[in-house]
Parts: structure tokens; C-alpha cells; sequence
């Protein structure tokens, strides 16, 4: 436990010291929010029609954007990661006799945290925007439960990715991941909007409960089974992420 | 070598380890006697750096037994981990962290209570010449301020077994002077090293006992002076300036080994004075000028020569 807390403070330090992963974490979101806001969100205002939503675009748009906070905060976490292991100083840490994972935990607990902080950013500058939430305490508190719980998920799924990869380059495709797959998801326009293929794909991936329930926390729109898709998404990615980066660390380093 | 250390620091029976299909160590065994140095000499691709990741419990072994400080590497590598420090190629440094907050993390991790960790950080940085570098960040380090610094850090826990791997590979004759002093000291306070190289005259300065592994194999141990011993590679080297001196040199030396081309003779030396002194009279006595002489001391490629029959470039077309 106190070696946990040491690699957390280590961590802290980290951002501290690199504040290009914050930049990254929120610097992407933020174009795109201003893309997404300022250049389409006249047209797709009209396109989704109230019967889909009720209000500007921008209080559509805000929960995906922070989906991908999360999801560039992973990025930044797999990177830290990788650099650890290629570095070298994770075979130091494990030449010493201090819990095994610690580590690990000082990157997912640091990372949480980071990632929380920048989705508040992001929440700032909507605001500033004229994102106009209307949330209830409860449904803000469910709100940061939820972000921290879709933090976790991908936090331990990017320390598999950066424990798994031979060079930074390497956590690419983590980053086209999280990338992509929103804008496969009721993230930008509702997948009803969508065709084919695309349409089943965005109505069943993990992303779209997610961000259908974030919206509907933070708008104070009813969220029905969403919820409980989301957490179940979030709580099986969390655990198949944490099960792989146990595996993939407990390997012997190459 | 004490007469109260009955156990041996590190103790190696029968070690063996493949990495997909390929025999890396095939079969080694050691004792390192507790407050000596033991140097593991070998060229680069021996299995040097992997003998040492499993020794200080990094990878895996396939077979054999090891004990590290009285401890079995399968049972208790945990026990091992607190008395073992690990300074080497794969180890390293934080580099968004300063010099200091280096040591702070190492000290913190090895539970030591604020006022001594502070102390032996200050004691650390003072001992390896890096207090003014101290609340800069690592990145900015240079290779010799990185490698004492990485060794500082191993040092906090105040290990009994230090694993240096090629800790003096890539720097300046400067640092490497200054590596050398300072596993001196740690080796004079009853810490026992066990340090890979490439360099014979690194092993010779330093170790009590020397090994070398040549193709995951030990090829021979013993100290410094048993593995020079007998070995041909030393020898002066002794130019002419025509073909009729170098005839008349041959005459008055015996069996040497000439080059007719270059005009040179090759005499086999150990580099003792008096017996150069002794050759360069016969020269002179059979009325020879000699036009230079230099003088080779034994390097690695003719220890390996002479223990494997190979040189040390062409090992992998031998195999």
C-alpha cells in the first residue's frame, strides 16, 4: 500500500513535470468540440430535430467530447507506460522487494485523477460555450461515477497496451481506437441517423450507452437501460483490462 | 575472502535458459565469495546480461539452483530483492524526475523514514559528485552523471549483493576511473560484486575472481594472473628497416613468428621488463638495429582465442 502511494505521487509528479499530457488529453476534445459547435452544429441542429433532442447541438455534442477526454487520457497513459518499460525503470522496480503491481496502480490512480480534471476542463469550456447542463446533485455525482468508472476501464485497457507494445509508436492503434470509435457512436449524431452496418454498429458498441447515459445525466433527461449498459460495459473493460495487464506484466521482460 | 563466510554470496549450480529454441546459457556454475568482486567476461551476445537478469530475479531460469545471499531464487525471490542492488544496461533512471527526486523515490520505496532518507540522499549525492545536478531533471544528465546516479539509487538500500552490468560501457576514461574508485569502496565495506564486461583490463583491475562465458558456457574461472597465464597473445612486436635485419634478428632470437611483408618479428612477451631488456641485448649483441618495437599486452580477443580457439568477432560463424 505505501508503495502505491509512492508510485501515485510519482505519477502526480510526472504531470507535473510533462504538462503535454494534459495538453493532449484536452487539446483534441476541445477542436473538436469547437469544430463539432462552431462549423456543424447549425446544420446538425436542424438534421437531429428536436423529436431526437430538445435544445442547441452543443448540449448534444458535450458528452461524447468528454467520452473522448477519456479516451486521450488513456492515450497519454499507455504512452507513460511504454516509456517505463523501455526505459528500463520498471526492471528496477522489479529488482526490489516492494509490491509487485504498485506500479501499475501508480499509473491507473494518477491517471483517473488526470483524466477527471480534464474532463472538468472540458466541462468548463463548454460551459463557456453555452453548454447549459441541468443535472440534478444525484445525476452529477452519477455523472463523475460514471467518468471515473469509464477512466478506470480505459486507463487498465491503455496499460496493456503500453505494457504490450515494444515502442511508443506502438500504443498507435489505442489512440486510433479511441479516436475512431466515437465517432461510430450516438456521440456526434444519433445512430438512427445512420446507415446500414454502421447503424448496428454504433447502436451495440460500448461507447453509444455510455454517452447516451452522460447525456441524459447531464442534461436531466431520463436515461432508461442505458445506465445499466454502460456500467456493465465499463466494469467488463475495467476487469478484462486489469486481467490482461496483470498477464501481460507478470511475463518476463524482454 | 573471509574464513567466518561459509555460505557464498551467490552460489550457481547447473543454470540454463533458451529464449525460443535458442540455448542462451547452457549450464553455468559459480560461487562468489562474500565481500569480493567477480567479474563475468564475455563478448557482447555471451548471455552476460541475461545471467545477471536471473541472478537479481528479473527473468525466469529454465534449470539449475541459485542462491543470492543465502536465499533460493525460486522459493524466496523476495528475500533476494531486499539484499540485492541492480545497476546495469537494463536498469535506469527516471527521467522526468530530478537527480534528487530520484534518490527521494528510492528511499520512499525501500521504507526508509523521512530524516534517514533524507540523509542518505544528501549522502548519496554528495558521495557521487552530483549535488549541484541535484534539482535537475535526469533527461538532462550526461552518460556518466546518469550511470553514478543510477548506481546512488541502487545504493540507498544499502544492498549486500551489487549486480553491476557493463557499468562502465560507453563512458569516458574520466568516469570509468571514477566507477572503478567507487566499486572499490563499496567492495572495501563488505559488499560483494558481481559485474559484467567486455573489457580484460576492467576484470583484471577490479575483480578478485574472473569467468568467461563464451556461448552461454563457462570457459574458464579463476583470478586475473591463472587466466593471463599461458595465454600467447602477448608479445613485442619488433620492425626493421630491410629484409637482411629482419634475417639476422631471426638468426639471434630462434623461433619467432615473422612477417616478411611488413618487415616484423613477433616475440612472446608477458611484459616483463627484465626479460625485454634481456631480448633487446641479444639484438644488440648480434649487431641488429632495430628500427621500432611496441609492446601488446593480452586483450580479450586473445583470451577468447586461447580458451575457445576462436576469435571473439567471429563467434556466431563458428557455432
Amino acid at each position: 500500500m505505501t508503495d502505491a502511494i509512492t508510485m501515485v505521487r510519482r505519477n502526480f509528479t510526472h504531470t507535473l513535470r510533462n504538462p503535454g499530457a494534459m495538453i493532449m488529453t484536452i487539446g483534441m476534445p476541445l477542436v473538436l468540440l469547437l469544430v463539432f459547435v462552431g462549423v456543424f452544429g447549425g446544420a446538425l441542429n436542424v438534421g437531429i430535430g428536436p423529436a431526437q433532442h430538445s435544445g442547441s447541438y452543443i448540449d448534444y455534442v458535450v458528452p461524447g467530447i468528454l467520452l473522448m477526454t477519456v479516451g486521450y487520457g488513456g492515450t497519454t497513459t499507455a504512452m507513460a507506460v511504454n516509456r517505463d518499460m523501455t526505459a528500463g525503470i520498471i526492471s528496477r522496480f522489479r529488482t526490489m522487494a516492494i509490491s509487485r503491481t504498485s506500479v501499475l496502480t501508480g499509473h491507473v490512480v494518477g491517471s483517473v485523477i488526470r483524466t477527471l480534471v480534464g474532463t472538468g476542463l472540458v466541462i468548463g469550456v463548454a460551459v463557456l460555450l453555452g453548454f447549459r447542463p441541468a443535472g440534478d446533485p444525484v445525476q452529477w455525482l452519477a455523472t463523475i461515477g460514471l467518468i471515473a468508472l469509464l477512466a478506470l476501464a480505459l486507463t487498465w485497457l491503455a496499460v496493456g497496451v503500453g505494457l504490450l507494445a515494444k515502442t511508443a509508436e506502438g500504443t498507435a492503434p489505442f489512440t486510433l481506437v479511441v479516436q475512431l470509435l466515437p465517432f461510430l457512436s450516438s456521440a456526434f449524431v444519433p445512430p438512427d441517423s445512420m446507415s446500414g452496418a454502421v447503424r448496428w454498429f454504433a447502436a451495440h458498441e460500448p461507447f453509444t450507452p455510455i454517452i447516451d447515459s452522460l447525456r441524459g445525466l447531464l442534461l436531466g433527461t431520463p436515461i432508461g437501460d442505458s445506465g445499466v449498459a454502460a456500467v456493465a460495459w465499463c466494469v467488463g473493460l475495467a476487469l478484462a483490462g486489469y486481467l490482461w495487464a496483470r498477464a501481460l506484466f507478470r511475463r518476463d521482460p524482454s | 575472502m573471509t574464513s567466518t563466510s561459509s555460505v557464498p554470496a551467490i552460489a550457481v549450480r547447473g543454470l540454463r535458459k533458451s529464449f525460443k529454441g535458442t540455448v542462451v546459457l547452457d549450464g553455468i556454475g559459480l560461487d562468489v565469495d562474500e565481500g569480493t568482486i567477480f567479474a563475468l567476461l564475455g563478448p557482447n551476445g555471451a548471455g552476460k546480461t541475461t545471467v545477471v537478469r536471473i541472478l537479481s530475479t528479473l527473468i525466469g531460469a529454465d534449470g539449475g539452483e541459485v542462491r543470492v545471499a543465502g536465499h533460493d531464487l525460486a522459493g524466496e525471490p523476495d528475500s533476494i530483492r531486499a539484499a540485492i542492488g541492480v545497476t546495469g544496461q537494463f536498469s535506469a533512471v527516471d527521467n522526468l524526475l530530478t537527480g534528487e527526486e530520484n534518490l527521494v523515490l528510492m528511499a520512499h520505496l525501500h521504507h526508509l523514514d523521512r530524516a534517514a532518507g533524507r540523509r542518505r540522499v544528501a549522502e548519496l549525492l554528495d558521495q557521487f559528485d552530483l549535488v549541484e545536478a541535484a534539482r535537475k531533471p535526469a533527461a538532462t544528465y550526461s552518460g556518466g552523471m546518469r550511470r553514478r546516479l543510477d548506481l546512488a539509487m541502487t545504493l540507498i538500500g544499502d544492498p549486500r549483493v551489487i549486480f553491476l552490468d557493463e557499468p562502465t560501457t560507453g563512458l569516458d576514461p574520466r568516469s570509468r576511473r571514477m566507477m572503478w574508485q567507487t566499486i572499490r569502496r563499496l567492495v572495501a565495506g563488505g559488499v560483494t560484486i558481481f559485474l559484467t564486461t567486455q573489457y580484460l583490463d576492467e576484470a583484471d583491475e577490479l575483480a578478485d575472481r574472473i569467468a568467461v562465458l563464451d556461448h552461454g558456457k563457462l570457459v574458464a574461472v579463476g583470478t586475473a594472473e591463472e587466466l593471463k597465464r599461458g595465454i600467447p597473445g602477448g608479445h613485442v612486436r619488433l620492425q626493421f628497416g630491410d629484409g637482411a635485419g629482419l634475417d639476422a634478428a631471426a638468426r639471434a632470437l630462434g623461433e619467432v613468428s615473422r612477417d616478411d611483408e611488413a618487415l616484423t618479428l613477433q616475440v612472446p612477451s608477458d611484459g616483463n621488463v627484465a626479460a625485454l631488456r634481456a631480448l633487446l641485448d641479444r639484438l644488440e649483441l648480434a649487431g641488429v638495429e632495430v628500427d621500432g618495437l611496441s609492446l601488446h599486452t593480452p586483450d580479450l580477443d586473445d583470451v577468447f582465442f586461447a580458451l575457445t580457439g576462436h576469435p571473439t568477432e567471429t563467434t556466431e560463424a563458428h557455432q
